[in-house]
């Protein structure tokens, strides 16, 4: 018998037959994993509570013949409770989630960066600490660096000049000098560029001090750099809620 | 691979939720052996559930007529509204015999991994609802899972600002006849924060 134990956060959950579901998890150490978790819809499954989405957990699979199958698992940290009480942050649970599915790559190849980037975002936004929009451009421009895909800021995306600069191209590949400046670049308040750096680098004061108008357009040039590099829209994006700063504050 | 119309049935039939290729094999044959009079009543059967059933104008539930059985019935206490995920799920809250008043069916769940939001569920028919009738109390009972759990939250800020409006969640915990020591902790927390009185 085939068995195999990882730590890992539940990405995805598809129905399956009766009461199965198939699982995509990213693992710490095998990667993204899609395993069979046999009648956990029904409502005396042992462990069909461990295994929704945003849920830390332990598993243990059987090695299948197409899929795996989970034969145990036991929670390391339930994100979930923190995170579906506020319906801004499952949008942006929800957006984290999908992005690391589609950066993930092929089953089974470890992206350890990935896995660790996905479990601290969850753990912010459950803990309800931090506008979940700036911990979901936080984790986007991360994870984005991960895939290599990762926005100038400081310096000009083509010649490499160092900046501040005042304009931003997506096909560019980030901020942009006046002598590089593409056609139909966006061009960005000073406070925006502080912002994505302060994003990038973790450097929360900053980002907390920043005004809507910077953040609304921070979420804006990242989900375009994004969905520009993944050549593809994803679908959790537009449903995102963003509030401002102050209704954040309010709520 | 059988020839002709046989496969043709197999493969139909196996696009079913829930059949796979083998069942879907016995089901062919079983209709193939079967009385020619059950499988016209069959067929007469999915053709009646295609062209005659409709959803609800008032709850969104599957129906014969404009209006459904429950939305017909004047014994059903129209105060009284319980909010769920799918038309079978009025069916399992309709076997309790617990509940007496009137239904709304959303449609499904809030989930954004699958581009589901509020726009695509009946939210905005219930907020009207609320809005034009004598709504008192509204009873979220979607499904005890994220997305479910989602949607009451969601569903609780939208219902808030109603005034004289009580909202309810259905209460989670211990399912009956199982054993302590393998409740997972969410739903033993979940039963220790709603514990009552007794």
């Amino acid at each position: 018998m085939n068995l195999y134990r990882d730590t890992g956060v539940v990405l995805r959950v598809q129905k399956l037959g009766e009461a199965d579901r198939i699982i995509t998890l990213l693992t710490r150490r095998t990667g993204k994993v899609r395993a069979v978790a046999r009648g956990v819809r029904r409502t005396k499954s042992r462990f069909g509570a461990r295994v929704e989405p945003f849920c830390h957990v332990d598993v243990q699979f059987y090695t299948g013949r197409t899929l795996d199958v989970i034969t145990q698992v036991e929670t390391v940290d339930a994100f979930s409770a923190g995170i579906v009480g506020d319906y801004q942050r499952y949008t942006s649970a929800c957006a984290i989630l999908e992005t690391a599915d589609r950066l993930a790559g092929e089953e089974k190849e470890p992206v350890l960066r990935l896995y660790m980037l996905v479990a601290g975002a969850l753990r912010a936004l459950s803990a309800g600490e931090r506008d979940p929009s700036l911990v979901l451009d936080a984790f986007l421009l991360r994870a984005m660096a991960f895939a290599g895909w990762e926005p100038a800021v400081t310096e000009c995306a083509r010649c490499g000049v160092p900046g501040p600069h005042s304009s931003f191209s997506v096909a560019g590949g980030g901020a942009v000098c006046t002598g590089c400046r593409p056609p139909g670049s966006a061009r960005p308040s000073a406070e925006t560029f502080s912002l994505l750096a302060a994003l990038m680098h973790g450097d929360w004061e900053c980002a907390e001090a920043s005004g809507s108008v910077a953040r609304r357009d921070t979420s804006g040039l990242v989900a375009a750099h994004l969905q520009w590099h993944l050549e593809r829209q994803l679908r959790t994006l537009p449903l995102v809620e963003r509030r401002g700063r102050e209704e954040t504050a309010a709520t | 691979m059988y020839e002709g119309p046989v496969q043709d049935l197999i493969e139909e039939l196996g696009r079913l939720p829930g059949v796979g290729p083998k069942s879907a094999q016995r089901i062919a044959f079983h209709l193939l052996g079967s009385d020619p009079a059950d499988v016209a009543r069959l067929q007469d059967a999915l053709q009646r559930v295609k062209d005659g059933v409709v959803f609800c104008d008032v709850c969104g539930n599957v129906s014969e007529q404009e209006r459904c059985r429950i939305c017909r019935d004047a014994r059903r206490d129209p105060a009284s509204v319980c909010v769920v995920e799918e038309p079978k799920d009025v069916l399992a809250i309709e076997r309790t015999r617990e509940f007496k008043g009137r239904y709304h069916v959303l449609g499904g769940a809030l989930d954004p991994l699958s581009g589901i939001g509020p726009d695509q569920l009946r939210i905005r028919e219930l907020l009207t609802r609320i809005g034009e009738q004598e709504v008192t109390e509204v009873i979220i009972a979607t499904d005890p899972n994220t997305e479910g759990e989602a949607t009451a939250t969601y569903l609780v800020r939208m219902l808030r600002d109603f005034p004289g409006l009580t909202v309810t969640r259905l209460a989670s915990g211990l399912p009956m006849g199982g054993d302590l020591e393998f409740a997972d902790e969410l739903t033993l927390g979940r039963a220790f924060s709603g514990r009552r009185t007794v």
